[in-house]
């Protein structure tokens, strides 16, 4: 549905996208994360039309953006940055014009507009001028603009950004669900919600993307990945935290062991080899039950995305240690 | 078509619900019975004609219309609803369009408004209506004009007050090219040649001429090309300058 290849944009001697290329099919979310200035709201700009590339080009549903504008704009939902609405609407009034501009008229515009309130929560305030409204509200007015037309593809910039917790976990589900039979693209900087809707991200930072996969693999890239968190109940275990991890040092598969807490004794265990945490963990267990160590929590960890985003997006300012806590 | 229509009709909403469109039309009415009353000397004069009334539109347009268009664009682009525009399906002409169409009609409809004052001539005398109609025509073009170039600033800036200011002196400037104690001063030193070229420029020669009866197609192309113009102008502005 959304084909990028090579989107550039500078703005004078600044470089702001630098040769962005991706893809997202139907029932495909795609979290676009970044730093600020990174160039992910520039990115969407060009892809909805709104700023003219320097370079390369964004197609949508078959239609290049910069030469059939109009046709490739039918297709796709917007919600800009900072959700703009016209204050001095009615949300009514506001999502009809938005009905009407999508070439919506008649009981069709009515049902669109009604399909809208109803998914964006909004009759309470229908009849109510945008300017007195919440900012929940206004996202959501803004939101509901987005999807009036049920588009194909909808392009979100940060559309969960200033909403309390129980707005934002609707407006994930409704992204979820909306997912399933459209492509959609949106900016976060909330990398738990990530994990919770996107079926694939792209990290981006200096205006070129730095990792493109699923949230699963991108968390395997964490240096924590595939470590094994051990903790152990109560009481002094014989020899002390000393020959504790002395005793699991000497195992042939581990490579390093970093105590997290003293009591109870908790300890992250790191694998010689890569992808073979169950390996560890096994040796971990018959080492526990020789030595009769009463075993309270036993798992691997899956790698944490902030540390991963945090990696590669400061390359300059990693740290070398492993446990970065 | 239908975006235009839909957009003119969005910013209609946009004028009358705020206080801009009523407190426009309120002081020009005001301002316009004023001047033509009291300054002009309508009942002086002992003619049947709406020479007082009209002679006074360039000056009160000078201020009024940029009120009213000066919110046009910068307030989009303030209020970022630019991008939510642009990236409907709509041109950017259609907007440009659009949106010029509703800040016309609010003019028109001031204008519409002054009926009573016609009513007043034909009551008191006989004046011949096809001068005033000429009269009208001439200053709802002029009107166009000078909300063209309210347009073309506008869409520079995000802020109103800039705009505001900005389209006044290029107003002025339309108006004082051809303003007679202006072009007499020039004739001093320059060419008549000269003057009479500058002259042309402005919306003083032609609305005068036009607001005699005679309707000259020269002075009603002189009109259409400065709105065609300023909103192409105005076009490029909008393109080029997105994302500011």
């Amino acid at each position: 549905m959304i084909q990028v290849r090579n989107l550039k944009k500078t703005f004078g001697p600044k470089v702001a996208v630098g040769g962005v290329t991706f893809k997202v099919e139907k029932g495909e979310v795609l979290g676009f994360l970044g730093p600020n200035g990174a160039g992910k709201s520039t990115t969407m700009r060009m892809i909805t039309g709104f700023i003219p590339p320097t370079g390369g080009e964004a197609i949508i549903g078959g239609f290049n953006i910069v030469e059939h504008p109009i046709e490739a704009k039918r297709l796709m939902g917007y919600l800009p940055e900072n959700a703009p609405s016209y204050a001095d609407m009615t949300v009514a009034g506001f999502l009809g014009f938005a009905a009407e501009l999508r070439g919506l008229s008649g009981s069709a515009k009515k049902k669109a507009v009604d399909r809208a309130v109803e998914m964006c929560f909004l009759e309470n305030v229908l009849h109510q001028s945008v300017e007195t409204l919440s900012k929940g509200y206004r996202h959501r007015t803004c939101f509901a603009q987005s999807i009036i037309h049920d588009p194909e593809v909808l392009i979100l910039d940060e559309p969960t950004d200033g909403l309390d917790p129980n707005q934002k976990h609707e407006v994930r589900t409704l992204i979820r669900k909306m997912g399933q039979s459209k492509a959609i693209i949106f900016s976060t900087h909330i990398l738990e919600e990530v994990e919770a809707v996107c079926s694939r991200a792209i990290i981006i930072d200096r205006g070129v993307i730095v990792a493109n996969g699923t949230p699963a693999e991108l968390k395997a890239r964490s240096p924590q990945a595939g470590a094994i968190t051990l903790r152990l109940s109560g009481g002094e275990p014989t020899g002390g935290v000393k020959a504790v991890r002395s005793k699991i040092e000497s195992l042939s598969a581990v490579e390093q062991v970093n105590v997290i807490s003293d009591s109870p004794l908790t300890l992250r265990v790191f694998a010689r080899k890569n992808n073979a945490s169950a390996e560890l963990a096994a040796a971990l267990s018959d080492l526990a039950s020789k030595e009769r160590w009463q075993i309270t929590e036993l798992h691997a960890e899956e790698g944490r995305l902030d540390e991963v985003f945090r990696n590669i997006t400061l390359p300059d300012t990693k740290s070398g240690g492993k446990e970065n806590q | 078509m239908k975006p235009i229509l839909t957009i003119t009709k969005r910013e209609l909403t946009g004028y009358f619900a705020s206080p801009v469109a009523f407190v426009f039309i309120v002081i020009f009415l005001m301002l316009s019975g004023f001047f033509t009353f009291m300054v002009g000397g309508f009942f002086e004069r002992g003619q049947a004609s709406l020479e007082s009334f009209f002679a006074w539109h360039p000056w009160l347009y000078l201020f009024l219309v940029p009120a009213v268009g000066m919110r046009m664009w910068s307030e989009e682009r303030r209020l970022g609803t630019l991008e939510l525009l642009l990236t409907m399906p709509v041109t950017p002409w259609q907007a440009i369009l659009g949106k010029f169409f509703a800040a016309w009609l609010v003019v028109a409809l001031a204008l519409g408004l002054t009926f009573p004052i016609w009513l007043t001539v034909n009551y008191l005398g006989n004046p011949d209506n096809g001068i005033i109609l000429a009269g009208y025509l001439g200053s709802f073009l002029m009107g166009g004009a000078y909300l063209s170039i309210t347009a073309m600033t506008s869409a520079m800036t995000r802020n109103q007050v800039v705009a505001f200011i900005v389209s006044v002196v290029l107003s002025l400037f339309l108006i004082l090219a051809g303003y007679p104690p202006v072009t007499n001063l020039l004739t001093a030193w320059a060419s008549p040649l000269l003057v009479d070229a500058i002259a042309a420029f402005s919306v003083m020669t032609h609305f005068e001429s036009i607001q005699k009866g005679v309707i000259d197609s020269r002075d009603i192309l002189y009109f259409l090309s400065v709105i065609v113009f300023s909103l192409f102008t105005t076009g490029v502005i909008v393109r080029t300058h997105r994302a500011g």
